[in-house]
């Protein structure tokens, strides 16, 4: 569990950043919290020759809610995302999720734009801005763009930012209405065996808005429109989450690993997603 | 008397012996990150050592190049088998009688073998070096499956043993079988099994685990070449059984080798065998003139140290129809891997699995074990249980519930009907022991009161009914488990590792101001025992225990001893304290009538002082008769004041307990909720309570893990699917329920002190009783459903839900 050579660079603004990625192209990473990375290295399934940590880019830091805006910076930690009042006013199910991402000492050091720039299927964030319809800012040699949370990832560890960009923020609009996260999973620090996103608005008894997405059930998280029609417009009885359900569970596509095998994943994400949707339902 | 002078109940207080709820001595330094443990070991010109591993499970081994590591910067050497072979030390004899490869020597048997080792300057050029080390493998066909070991066509694992016919423990079947070990009488137990009312039959299979302790095995060897002097330190369960072994296999006269055991971050059995990374390192040191250290990794930990369990039991239990058991018999087929490498006394093959009879009086009965060589890591190690202790206390209270489900009996009843009753002890068991002492009807009603027992099936019984309504989809389950352990290993007679016998030892020098240090031969991992060893002392001679130093685990100066594991340290060198502490008393006591100026018989012990009979208000302390034995010529009596004993137990001490765990259980995700747990222990006379709560806390809590989820898993192809922590489950303080902890005391009649020894009991007893509950949660939804094997991880228990129709 010794990583290889590499070179550390700790650059103070972006700009550095960008110019190290371009100068090294392939051979350089950017580093965040380290938690995915780090062991990656370590077990020597990551050779990075040049190691950009962000740390000390204070322009990546801080979490501004401003009306109907919410800008979170990327190296935002998942404890000043629980510990943040105004952000829980905004977005409750944030800190929801938040708690069930590891364990504190995780949480003191994992970052929000770590979690979802690294496209790795078993993160909560990617799943949960998908939900939230988040927009992730990335800043690159030709300056920024913004691209949807939902049109983000292509592959496991594979996602629409480009080599030479660095992801700054993660941005989106104030929720109403219930929410949920629902996680299963084997132990503390583990990956979700199966976890559920769920936004649900009401208009008197009818749903006025629903929203849904899955985490480590697919290669990329899952964000159902299926499912969330399923429910818009609904009385949110038995049949329409069923019918939700229904549609989350024919675009997931799991894989057996240590959790268990296929099937049981398939039955427990439709149970996972029930209770979630149950339980946002409750709070709407 | 003066009215200040304290009472004898504030003296013997103030001694904090046995019974006392001493603080930790340890515990101030391990809480501020000042223990000492072998990583934390530094000496000047340190070369480190890592080893490249195989990364297959079968494979010959056609070459291997090692000049462009050696051309790295920094890289002193890298041995390979060739280098070992001139000294004889490219194999090694294990514990059990196998040998073992040190370095791969023509092929590899497991996944992470140890195939060629680099010595460099720090542990992240020896890190880089092994990557540049080139090994050409030739893949062979693997043997995971033991069942398929003797199978037409199967691979042959040891050629090197291919055409012996005999092995360390009889004869060889087959080149992948290592031994048969019967014991019992087969024609009595097969003839009262075709007679018997009712016979349950079912086959529990015991996974394999690691016992993962917190800090890996490492050692830093160095040695001397102007005094021809080699020093080991290392994270060594027995010290001087380590010496011995390496003086054997190196040539150097044992009195060149000093072994230090620092302080160990946990062993579990992981640190009693003898791995090739303090082989290599010894040859290292010789080779290069400096200390050279190797510490594994975590992976290289789960992957090639040693593992625990890896039983597959099938058993057949008979009974008459009122309950009564009439025979038990029990084959199992024991999964070694690659090399026989098993620590268990020598005669014992399958350790003590003959204690599987477990608490019951049961007349006849019959075990066979089959040991197998599988492409696996070799070990087999007593995971915080006596030799194998917890495979046959699983198997038993396994068994036990399978019957109870075939007679359609409560579970609990059924052990109160079998129980051997208090006045049967010393009791002579089918299998071959004298079970020292017990009163388990006693520890059972007691554990059945304290949890409502009634009232929990009640519960249970209603659970079921709103299950199948559809009110609930939670089901309950009660796991019941009453084990008894054989600890203490144990008497010369029938123990020895290796041809030593297992005896322990204690050397207490009492100094003149009256304070004392005590030397054993054991070594703490965590055990606490420069806590209580000290308290059995200060009960034994009269000073308090923060007055006595415990030291071990340096044989140097430590008196030979071996070891620590298999829960031995207190009903062995505890023994061998108080009985050195006794030989202090006998010589105090002339002392101390000489100086009252009576005859020796009119003095007479009390708590910390000798009082002459009849005149309590003249008398000596302990500590005044220390000065004396130092400073004051007594006629006939040489001067110094210091004792050694080596106890050789007469018989095995048999502690015992009763838990009770109730779990909830989701059908639908296979999540879990333990409710409750509570934990009877009697493990005799007990000498610090807080201790004992806290083994019985950390022995549940890796009783859970290996219930819950913990195993070492392997593909088809021998690949390791859990060699990291992401994968192997060890519970946080999450998953850890809240523990209700008890106790019935009695006493081992033939232990000086009477006691008997806990660290290992929780997780000989946890086990079944968390299995149990799983199980049991499912009794009342098929009479074919009799048993799952664990690990009951979420997809284990859904699966069982599943095929009961549960999700229908």
């Amino acid at each position: 569990m010794i990583p290889g050579t590499f070179e550390y660079y700790r650059p103070s603004d972006l700009s550095e950043a960008i110019k190290l990625l371009t100068t090294h192209g392939d051979d350089a990473r950017v580093m965040a919290g380290g938690h995915s990375l780090i062991p990656m290295m370590k077990l020597r399934m990551a050779d990075i020759p040049h190691l950009v940590d962000l740390q000390d880019i204070d322009a990546l830091r801080g979490i501004e809610v401003d009306g109907d805006a919410v800008r979170i910076g990327a190296m935002v930690t998942q404890h000043e995302l629980i510990a943040d009042e105004a952000l829980f006013k905004a977005a409750p199910i944030i800190r929801e999720a938040a708690l069930q991402i590891a364990d504190p000492q995780v949480r003191y050091v994992g970052t929000v734009g770590g979690n979802v720039a690294n496209g790795d299927p078993g993160n909560d964030m990617p799943g949960l801005m998908q939900c939230l319809d988040a927009v992730f800012s990335v800043h690159g040699p030709d300056g920024e763009r913004d691209i949807p949370a939902r049109e983000f990832y292509e592959a496991a560890y594979f996602t629409a930012r480009e080599d030479d960009e660095v992801l700054t923020a993660v941005s989106f609009k104030p929720q109403s209405g219930g929410y949920a996260y629902e996680k299963q999973k084997r132990k503390i620090g583990d990956y979700a065996t199966a976890a559920s996103a769920v936004l649900i608005a009401k208009d008197g008894a009818t749903c006025s808005s629903a929203s849904i997405a899955m985490t480590n059930l697919s290669d990329t998280p899952i964000y159902s429109q299926a499912a969330s029609d399923a429910l818009i417009g609904s009385d949110l009885g038995p049949d329409a989450v069923s019918a939700a359900v229904d549609a989350a569970l024919g675009e997931i596509d799991p894989a057996e690993d240590g959790r268990g095998p296929v099937e049981f994943k398939k039955h427990v994400a439709g149970v996972i997603l029930r209770r979630a949707i149950e339980r946002a339902v409750s709070r709407a | 008397m003066n009215e200040m002078s304290p009472t004898k109940s504030e003296r013997a207080a103030a001694l904090k012996g046995l019974g006392t709820s001493r603080k930790r001595v340890e515990d101030s330094r391990f809480t501020q990150g000042k223990g000492n443990y072998i990583d934390d070991i530094k000496m000047p010109g340190m070369l480190f050592g890592d080893f490249v591993r195989s990364p297959y499970a079968h494979a010959r081994v056609k070459s291997i190049n090692a000049e462009r590591a050696l051309e790295m910067p920094g890289v002193i050497a890298v041995l390979t088998a060739a280098d070992l072979e001139p000294l004889s030390l490219h194999w090694m004899p294990t514990l059990a009688g196998d040998k073992q490869m040190v370095l791969a020597d023509g092929k590899v048997l497991f996944q992470g073998q140890e195939v060629a080792f680099v010595v460099a300057e720090d542990r992240y050029i020896a890190a880089d070096a092994i990557e540049l080390v080139e090994v050409d493998y030739e893949e062979l066909p693997v043997l995971i499956d033991p069942m398929k070991a003797e199978e037409d066509g199967a691979p042959i694992l040891r050629e090197d043993i291919a055409d012996q016919k005999t092995g360390a423990h009889g004869a060889r079947r087959h080149p992948n079988h290592i031994f048969t070990w019967e014991q019992g009488e087969k024609e009595a137990t097969e003839a009262v099994l075709s007679g018997a009312d009712v016979v349950a039959e079912e086959t529990v299979y015991y996974h394999r685990t690691h016992p993962c302790p917190l800090e890996t095995c490492g050692c830093v060897a160095s040695m001397d070449k102007v005094n021809g002097k080699l020093t080991l330190y290392g994270t060594f369960q027995a010290p001087h059984v380590v010496r011995t072994v390496a003086s054997l296999l190196s040539g150097i006269a044992e009195h060149n080798i000093r072994v230090i055991s620092p302080d160990i971050g946990g062993g579990f059995g992981n640190k009693v065998g003898v791995y090739p990374g303090y082989v290599c390192s010894i040859v290292a040191s010789i080779v290069t003139g400096v200390p050279v250290k190797w510490v594994e990794d975590r992976m290289d930990n789960l992957m090639a140290t040693a593992f625990a369990r890896d039983y597959w039991m099938t058993g057949k239990i008979a009974a008459t129809k009122e309950g009564k058991i009439t025979g038990l018999w029990c084959h199992t087929i024991a999964d070694h891997g690659a090399f026989d490498a098993c620590a268990d006394p020598t005669k014992f093959p399958a350790g003590f699995m003959n204690i599987c009879t477990g608490s019951y009086d049961i007349p006849t009965a019959y075990l066979a074990v089959d040991g197998i060589y599988t492409n696996k890591a070799p070990g087999g190690v007593a995971y915080r249980c006596s030799f194998r202790v917890t495979e046959a206390a699983y198997f038993i209270e396994r068994m036990i519930e399978v019957l109870a489900i075939k007679l359609d009996m409560d579970a609990g009843e059924l052990r109160k009907i079998n129980f051997i009753k208090k006045d049967q002890f010393p009791y002579n068991s089918a299998l071959g022991w004298e079970f020292d002492s017990g009163d388990y009807h006693t520890a059972w009603d007691k554990a059945m009161q304290a949890v409502d027992y009634d009232g929990l099936r009640k519960e249970q019984a209603e659970r079921v009914e709103a299950f199948k309504t559809g009110e609930t989809r939670k089901m309950m389950g009660i796991g019941l488990a009453h084990f008894t352990e054989i600890v203490g290993a144990g008497p010369m007679k029938n123990c020895d590792i290796l041809g030593m016998g297992m005896f322990d030892s204690c050397e207490i020098r009492i100094h003149p101001t009256g304070s004392a240090i005590a030397r054993l031969g054991t070594i703490s991992q965590g055990q606490g025992h420069a806590t209580t060893f000290a308290q059995i002392l200060a009960s034994e001679i009269g000073i308090s225990a923060d007055d006595i130093t415990i030291e071990e685990g340096d044989t140097d100066t430590a008196p030979y001893g071996l070891g620590t594991y298999g829960s031995r340290s207190t009903p062995v060198a505890g023994a061998a304290t108080a009985m050195a502490g006794r030989k202090i008393r006998a010589k105090a006591q002339m002392i101390a009538a000489y100086l009252l100026e009576v005859h020796d018989n009119d003095i007479e012990w009390d708590v910390d002082r000798f009082v002459v009979k009849g005149a309590e208000e003249r008398f000596k302390t302990m500590k005044e008769v220390a000065y004396a034995a130092y400073n004051q010529e007594i006629p006939g009596v040489e001067p110094g004041l210091e004792a050694v004993s080596y106890y050789d137990p007469p018989n095995m001490t048999y502690p015992f307990g009763a838990y009770v765990c109730v779990m909830d259980i989701d059908v639908d995700t296979g999540e879990h909720e333990i409710r409750k747990f509570y934990a009877l222990d009697d493990c005799g006379t007990r000498i610090n309570p807080m201790i004992i709560e806290g083994q019985v806390h950390g022995g549940l809590t890796e009783a859970l893990a290996i219930a819950m989820g913990q195993e070492i898993a392997y593909d088809d192809m021998g690949t390791h699917k859990t060699s990291t922590l992401m994968d192997f489950f060890i519970p946080t303080a999450w998953e850890t329920p809240h523990y209700l902890t008890d106790f019935t005391e009695t006493p081992s009649p033939h232990h000086p002190i009477g006691a008997k020894g806990v660290g290992e009991s929780p997780n000989v007893g946890g086990v079944p009783a968390f299995s149990n509950a799983v199980n049991d949660a499912f009794r009342a939804f098929g009479v074919d459903h009799t048993h799952t094997n664990m690990p009951h991880d979420h997809w284990r228990i859904w699966k069982t839900a599943k095929d009961l129709g549960m999700h229908d």
